[in-house]
């Protein structure tokens, strides 16, 4: 679906994904719209990027992002494939990844993600979701951690039904007193704008609006009272070339 | 010293009610002939492990299998929710389903410690995350070396274990390549296992990168050409990925469910 503009918001929130990967040496990658949007990375302005999926691909190059995380074109396009042990223990766990790159059901004002139950009981919950898969992992290891989704009340809550991954737990200094290693939530990459954690209270505030968005449109898609940086930003609208280089990824293999 | 077996006979030897059993494969190599003959047979409260319950599982307790359910992702890749398993979880249909619900890395950790001989194993994981409030094979263990805290994780030791491998020799040398996952550690960790394959040669060339099972590591090999679609066998067989689309709409509802799994599963025979 394309707006006015020429591109659509699904569109611009893949490209401003891409663009936040420029200068990550290794980038462990979710499926969905991480992968899109680390492939539209490497097509563009990172074409060594090394692109890591859990199913044990170091260095893979999908000509299109697959469906699945073990689709055989990554283990034929990747650098070396290893077992899913070797994958998290020698690779993810010791902290040699730079981003880690994830989705989310719900995520919170401080940037904990749930990707297990919507519900207050976790015995008999609302909508029973996949569960952890690679992320709680990631989002502790990874040098830093890239989130993407779509900017709604049901998804940015006040506080996750479940704590799947930590972002900022309670506040600053959970992550060394839980012994996280890596940053955490450095962004979030919405289809309105881009959210980061304030330097002070950890809590993820509004610093980018796409073109197009208002403060008004972004704080009715999110379920507390969100915070405005002081020199709020507008994205650079997409290129011509970032438009054809992502529709080009998209159609079918 | 494995035997070669059909695929009938490796099941009904080793599979028994009550059992636990690790149908392995992350994505590539899922045994889905094991899993339909598994079906047919009627094996009833089964424990099922696997990281990724993948539409197999979906299948399995749709059909009422198990009981239990071990795994820490269960979704259908890039397509959306395993029906079959949410109806189990949110409405006990078409029986209770209890869940015991890791990470990735937990579950893999579990395996190694299985293959290992150790009773657990150690990992950076969970900490600060409400799995380990649902989750009791999740607790807290502190390094006798430094005294930092890290999550200690029980090792698995399935009843059974089977994969799909791409081939094996005439002795019950299995041989598979690509995307491993963790099948060796789950055929290793199991007190029984067996292995589908696509072809038995004569001679198993070595290849890079390639996973061996010695023979001896295994109870039965059956010959189940196409035996993991709709995944897939790299070098066989390309991944259904327009059934694992398709399966979204056959198992949200339960009577298009029960119909297909009748129509494709129950009232063909076994491989033979």
């Amino acid at each position: 679906m394309t707006g006015d503009r020429g591109y659509s918001s699904d569109e611009m929130m893949t490209i401003a994904a891409a663009r936040a990967l420029s200068g990550a040496r290794a980038c462990f990658v979710g499926i969905g719209l991480p992968s899109t949007a680390a492939n539209l990375a490497r097509a563009l302005h990172s074409p060594g990027i090394v692109l890591i999926y859990e199913s044990g691909t170091i260095g893979a190059k999908p000509p299109h992002p697959p469906l699945s995380i073990g689709d055989g074109v990554l283990a034929e396009t990747a650098d070396t494939v290893v077992s899913v042990p070797e994958i998290f223990n020698y690779w993810l766990q010791p902290g040699r990844i730079d981003v880690g790159f994830l989705g989310a059901a719900q995520i919170d004002r401080l940037a904990n993600i749930n990707t297990t139950v919507i519900g207050d009981s976790y015995a008999e919950p609302k909508v029973r979701l996949p569960g952890a898969g690679g992320a709680p992992e990631i989002a502790a290891s990874c040098r830093e951690v890239i989130v993407v989704l779509r900017h709604s009340r049901r998804a940015f809550v006040d506080r996750v039904d479940f704590v799947t991954s930590v972002g900022f737990g309670s506040g600053p200094g959970d992550r060394e007193r839980l012994g996280l290693r890596g940053a955490g939530p450095k962004t979030v990459i919405t289809d309105l704008g881009i959210l980061e954690p304030d330097p002070n209270t950890a809590e993820l505030t509004l610093t980018h609006l796409h073109p197009g968005v208002t403060v008004d449109d972004t704080r009715a898609a999110t379920g507390w009272d969100l915070a405005v940086a002081d020199d709020l930003r507008e994205t650079h609208a997409p290129e011509p070339r970032e438009l054809d280089a992502l529709r080009l990824l998209d159609q079918p293999a | 010293m494995a035997q070669v077996v059909s695929l009938r006979h490796a099941i009904s030897s080793v599979v028994r009610d009550g059992h636990s059993v690790a149908l392995e494969g992350f994505t590539h190599l899922i045994p889905y002939a094991a899993a339909h003959e598994i079906i047919r047979q009627g094996q009833r409260d089964l424990t099922l492990i696997r990281m990724t319950p993948d539409l197999l599982y979906d299948q399995m307790i749709g059909m009422g299998c198990a009981s239990s359910l071990i795994f820490s992702w269960g979704g259908n890749p890039g397509v959306g929710s395993l029906h079959r398993l949410r109806d189990a979880v949110e409405n006990g249909w078409p029986g209770p389903l209890r869940l015991e619900e890791h990470s990735h890395a937990g579950m893999v950790n579990r395996y190694v410690a299985g293959a290992s001989g150790l009773p657990f194993a150690v990992l950076r994981g969970y900490r600060g995350t409400d799995l380990a409030d649902v989750t009791p094979t999740i607790k807290p263990i502190t390094c006798p070396f430094t005294d930092e805290e890290l999550t200690a994780v029980p090792a698995l030791n399935p009843d059974v274990s089977v994969i799909h491998a791409q081939r094996a020799d005439r002795h019950g040398n299995v041989q598979l390549w690509g995307i491993t996952g963790a099948q060796k550690e789950a055929v290793l960790a199991a007190r029984h296992a067996v292995a589908t394959v696509e072809e038995i040669v004569d001679e198993l060339d070595p290849r890079p990168g390639a996973v061996l099972l010695p023979t001896w590591a295994l109870d039965y090999v059956a010959v189940v050409p196409g035996g993991a679609h709709p995944s897939y066998a790299l070098g066989y067989s390309e991944r259904d990925n327009d059934f694992y689309v398709a399966w979204d709409a056959i198992s949200r509802d339960r009577e298009t469910f029960r119909t297909w799994m009748e129509d494709h599963v129950l009232n063909i025979g076994a491989p033979a």
